[in-house]
């Protein structure tokens, strides 16, 4: 069975409609990239998924022992996170947040778990820096840790990469793509970029007003939807 | 220096006035450091006219203790103002700009109109810049205010976790099953709480300085979020004491003293982290 799947969803906020009809499903290991122009519904889709967002039709069923819980979540970021006076390991840290559930402290397992978080990510010499001093690509590295510490069998991350530089991005690509294959992390991204959502990823979903394609990423290329991306050919049909 | 202080200090209003103040100090810095990083200063500004208003209708109607009609007045805004700051449809900030001079244009013009005090002026520039009020506090005053930031301390110190990460990054922990608007309006309250009981030492137009500069200047210092919370604590409470103890050598008014005392201590912080 499906860790995710999506059956005749639509979605959108205040009452509208972006998208309807969309058909998905994640499996375990999988790598899924969803890619789609500005406005067209991405992050509205990932917020539905994670029930911060009302559905507005069809049905989103997670599979065995899956729940929204065992998904980790890396949001786009915030201008109020530029010049936020935290330490790497409290923000973390606050990933365990999930677990604490009526607890009102973190425990000692907790921030084991963080320490392993960071250690997974190489960023365990960062531990004391503050978030602002970082680099682009160091701070997405922190936020990453964080969703690992909220969640380690799915990540849904919600262009992680839109505000680095080429050579941090081929590294967030990089740790990616181990995650998912080292330690079989079901991975959820958005991405702008669709050459490199070719080379990593192992499924596409292409979203418009309406589904465009699903499918792994070898029919994605000889399909005509790939093409859709392009804003040339789009005004030509 | 030394005997004019102690005997200020036989008296009893005197040290009520230190027990609050420092009280005072304390919630607002920590709540302040969340609302400056949350982009919620200008809140704490508009409930403060707001509050303003409210003492001149309790003046008005001759209500004996005006905390029981300002506190509520006060937190119901609060919490509206947090609403329609929310939602994407109305200006949040033209909003709260509106609502805070609207309510001093009215308990000014309600003062002039209704009031049967002799010194109109006076009283009016005692609520704005809290000339002597903290030291005409009674028991009852002093206990209120004290139960109310203790309770104010107490679910700081409990949330501590879960404010954080709502101040961090609401989507984050809203995914994580944290009920982020709840916490949105808790803060409303609490903010609402801390200016009324902030009018008391300050004065309601300099209520902000409170809020503001202790998180401002450890934040030029400190990098953590535990650090910066319990610098500005101190810095906060060092402030007022220090104020307190100025005015009252010096007789200047309280208010304007630890305001300002606040702001050297930000120039010496925002001087040595540039120097750093």
């Amino acid at each position: 069975m499906s860790q995710l799947s999506c059956r005749n969803l639509s979605i959108g906020y205040d009452g509208k409609t972006i998208v309807s009809g969309i058909d998905f499903s994640v499996e375990h290991g999988d790598y899924l990239c969803i890619i789609g122009e500005n406005g067209s519904g991405k992050t509205t889709l990932m917020k539905t998924i994670l029930g911060l967002n009302p559905q507005l039709e069809g049905e989103i069923t997670f599979g065995d022992r899956f729940d929204k819980s065992k998904i980790g979540y890396l949001p786009q970021q915030t201008h109020i996170q530029k010049d936020f006076p935290a330490s790497v390991f409290e923000i973390v840290l606050s990933g365990c947040l999930t677990g604490l559930k009526k607890r009102l402290f973190y425990s000692k397992s907790d921030k084991q778990k963080a320490l392993n978080a960071l250690e997974k990510l190489q960023i365990t010499e960062l531990k004391n820096k503050s978030y602002r001093e970082l680099s682009g690509g160091q701070q997405q590295r922190v936020l990453l840790a964080r969703a690992i510490c909220a969640a380690n069998e799915m990540l849904l991350l919600d262009e992680p990469v839109a505000a680095l530089d080429p050579k941090a991005t081929m590294e967030f690509y990089k740790l990616l793509s181990e995650l998912n294959k080292c330690e079989k992390i079901t991975v959820v991204m958005i991405s702008h970029n669709i050459d490199s959502a070719i080379k990593y990823a192992s499924h596409i979903l292409h979203i418009g007003s309406k589904q465009l394609f699903f499918g792994d990423v070898k029919s994605y290329i000889k399909s005509d939807a790939e093409e859709c991306f392009c804003p040339k050919c789009r005004e030509g049909k | 220096m030394f005997n004019t202080l102690s005997m200020y200090f036989s008296y009893p209003f005197v040290r009520y006035a230190l027990i609050v103040g420092i009280l005072v100090a304390i919630c607002s810095s920590v709540f302040g450091v969340i609302l400056v990083l949350k982009r919620f200063s200008f809140i704490g500004d508009g409930l403060s006219h707001v509050a303003f208003g409210a003492i001149s209708i309790a003046a008005v109607l001759n209500i004996s203790n005006n905390l029981l009609l300002v506190l509520p007045v006060t937190v119901v805004s609060a919490v509206l103002l947090l609403r329609t700051g929310q939602s994407t449809k109305i200006r949040g900030d033209s909003m709260i700009a509106m609502v805070s001079v609207g309510a001093l244009a009215i308990g000014y013009l309600l003062l002039n109109l209704f009031s049967t005090s002799s010194n109109i002026a006076g009283d009016v520039c005692s609520s704005l810049f809290g000339s002597s009020s903290i030291i005409t506090l009674n028991l009852t005053d002093v206990i209120i205010c004290s139960v109310l930031c203790v309770a104010v301390m107490v679910i700081y110190v409990l949330l501590y976790n879960r404010l954080f990460a709502v101040t961090f990054d609401e989507n984050f922990a809203k995914a994580s099953g944290i009920n982020t608007n709840g916490y949105n309006t808790l803060l409303a309250i609490v903010i609402a709480i801390i200016i009324v009981l902030a009018m008391n030492l300050v004065g309601s137009l300099l209520i902000s300085a409170l809020i503001i500069f202790p998180a401002l200047s450890s934040m030029r210092v400190f990098k953590n979020f535990k650090a910066v919370v319990i610098c500005s604590a101190i810095i906060s409470v060092v402030c007022t004491v220090f104020g307190i103890i100025i005015a009252l050598l010096a007789s200047t008014p309280i208010g304007p003293t630890i305001v300002t005392t606040n702001i050297i201590v930000f120039l010496l912080f925002l001087i040595f982290s540039k120097t750093r």
